[in-house]
């Protein structure tokens, strides 16, 4: 590949710049962020635009308008007219299902990106990839004739051997049965770790984003509701719509009574809160796994402690999601579905719990809660 | 017993004279070739391809599979004629296609394109965008993605519009007589040589050819199950 590596102009320059804007059937993707030589996952739920941003910045669409850069290379420049065809942007991507070339072995399929090196040269590669990515002594197979864990490791050794200037990876583990995923996410966090560039991860699971990247974007229908450090996003989100996309799943309507103190109108209750910034709150928002559950309250009811009854409960393989109504109890005389706060608790919790007569107290800490804007 | 029957008269009293068989075989592989390429070149760059231009394309490639044969003759026939935009051209350089060998090849090339065309493009449009997007990403030029991705995968489907292209050129009669009309030795394929022979009484010789037209079908169905079954032994796709 008889690419230049342009020399980085003056200025504190990231890796990859994206400023682009495509439009879509359904809405227009309009996105600008940078990214380090690190990790970023891209969360969102399916149809935000997540695998078209990838696209744009591969070359495989053309976005409207925009600019793409990568290691100070413009690769695509609307207003210079600039648009760096696919083939020469030097970037790995990881396809969803893995687009392996099922006429070649895994080998051939490696050293496919590098046909302009020598033979010797291309072995070496290939050994390195394969070394990499732990499947060496696969490379005479056939895509078919290899589990969908190895062809994912086929598939990202093939994009790593072109060492590409960013790798971009589009679901990689939506295609995988469950016990093959947290192999391959192992795989991928070394992969990572090794790995000397911007890695962009695109994903609708929360919890591959967040263990995957510590730098995270929310795309919500082909817009940015979050950039930044995955931590400050999960702790406080900037929106209603991030909150909901980071997996919270209690809210309400928020009136603010005096700095510290607003009224959560949907749950009937007023509720000291951590922010100075109450003013422009409309929502508050708490996660499940926050909530503290106890049989009884104090003799003296604790700061953000309400009596509370149980609607239903719903166990997953570790957990137990229980359903909670705050104002009186029983499904009788309020219908099944209503229930105010969804709380997440340990086996054992809701084993110590589920006995004792309500009302159960919930309590919801300060420093737990966030004021959302409108 | 009916093929006793054909078998007697096909008894050499005097040596049949096998021109046809040899002109028909030259002519099929010849034209072949030509569709093989020139279909595969307009059916990949159809690949796609949307938009007004693709109709007009489309359209032109499958005239002659709508068109009666002789219709297509005779337009090849205005085309390469003395008075012929390209019947010019060529006489100017010398050379006059009408009624000669090469007006055989062009005549079947052009009546068996349409199904090379349609079975590549087909074949084509069938293999998963993503192979191709794939190989862009690794540093691939368009023509290497053609030949080394997306031919690969297209293979079958192409195939069979060869060995349809050259079944179809084999068969053809209408257009060859217009453009190359029946010369014995030099263009009378076997199709024509038949239905002049018969025209003439001439039954041993119809039948001869007949028997000939039926070994070489035969023998090229036997080729595409072999060549079909051999892929499936060796497990490819």
């Amino acid at each position: 590949m008889a690419l230049t590596r342009a020399s980085a102009r003056a200025g504190p320059e990231m890796p990859l710049e994206v400023q682009i804007e495509k439009k879509l059937p359904e809405f227009t993707l309009d996105v600008a962020f940078t990214a380090g030589d690190e990790p970023l996952s891209v969360l969102g739920p399916s149809g935000s635009g997540k695998s078209m941003l990838l696209r744009c910045i591969a070359g495989l669409e053309r976005a409207n308008r925009g600019r793409v850069a990568l290691g100070g290379r413009t690769l695509f420049d609307s207003s210079e007219g600039i648009r760096v065809p696919a083939r020469e942007r030097r970037v790995g991507m990881l396809f969803q299902h893995f687009a392996l070339f099922p006429h070649m072995t895994v080998g051939e399929n490696i050293a496919f990106g590098l046909a302009e090196l020598s033979a010797n040269e291309q072995q070496r590669r290939v050994a390195a990839v394969l070394e990499r990515t732990h499947i060496t002594g696969l490379e005479g197979r056939y895509p078919r004739q290899i589990s969908g864990g190895e062809q994912q490791r086929a598939a990202l050794a093939r994009a790593l051997a072109i060492d590409p200037e960013a790798i971009l990876l589009d679901e990689p583990l939506s295609a995988l049965d469950t016990h093959l995923r947290s192999q391959m996410e192992a795989q991928l966090q070394e992969t990572f770790a090794a790995y000397r560039g911007p890695a962009l991860l695109v994903t609708h699971n929360i919890e591959e984003a967040y263990r995957l990247a510590e730098k995270m974007l929310v795309l919500s229908r082909g817009r940015v509701a979050a950039f930044g450090a995955r931590d400050e996003i999960f702790r406080r989100p900037p929106s209603l719509e991030v909150a909901r996309l980071t997996g919270c799943k209690n809210f309400s309507g928020a009136r603010t009574v005096s700095p510290g103190i607003v009224d959560a109108l949907d749950w009937g209750c007023r509720l000291r809160v951590d922010h100075e910034m109450t003013k422009l709150a409309s929502h508050v928002g708490i996660r499940a796994h926050e909530l503290q559950l106890t049989e009884t309250g104090g003799a003296i009811p604790a700061e953000n402690e309400f009596p509370c009854w149980l609607v239903r409960s719903s166990p997953t393989p570790f957990r137990v999601t229980v359903y909670l109504s705050l104002r009186g109890p029983g499904p009788e005389e309020k219908g099944a579905a209503s229930f105010d706060l969804q709380a997440e608790l340990t086996k054992e919790k809701w084993r110590h719990i589920c006995d004792r007569p309500m009302p159960w107290h919930v309590r919801l800490p300060p420093e737990s809660i966030f004021l959302l804007p409108g | 017993m009916p093929l006793l029957v054909l078998l007697s008269y096909a008894a050499p009293r005097v040596p049949v004279d096998w021109s046809p068989l040899r002109i028909s075989v030259e002519t099929s592989i010849a034209a072949t070739i030509v569709t093989f390429f020139a279909g595969l070149a307009a059916a990949a760059w159809r690949q796609g391809r949307r938009g007004p231009a693709t109709a007009i394309v489309d359209g032109i490639c499958l005239l002659p599979l709508v068109l009666p044969p002789t219709v297509v003759g005779f337009f090849l026939l205005l085309l390469f004629g003395r008075n012929g935009p390209l019947g010019k051209i060529l006489l100017s350089l010398g050379a006059s296609i009408v009624f000669s060998w090469p007006a055989t090849v062009i005549a079947a090339a052009v009546v068996a394109f349409p199904l090379m065309y349609l079975s590549s493009r087909a074949a084509l449009e069938q293999v998963d965008l993503r192979f191709l997007e794939a190989a862009r990403t690794l540093g691939a030029s368009e023509w290497r993605v053609f030949h080394a991705v997306a031919l690969p995968l297209a293979w079958p489907g192409v195939l069979a519009g060869t060995i349809l292209s050259f079944a179809r050129a084999l068969g053809e009669f209408g257009a060859t007589l217009m453009l190359a009309g029946n010369i014995p030795g030099k263009t009378a394929t076997i199709p024509i040589a038949i239905y002049f022979a018969v025209e003439s009484d001439d039954m041993r010789h119809a039948i001869a050819w007949c028997l000939a037209d039926v070994a070489i079908s035969l023998v090229l169905l036997g080729g595409v199950y072999y060549g079909t079954h051999a892929r499936v032994r060796a497990g490819r796709p």
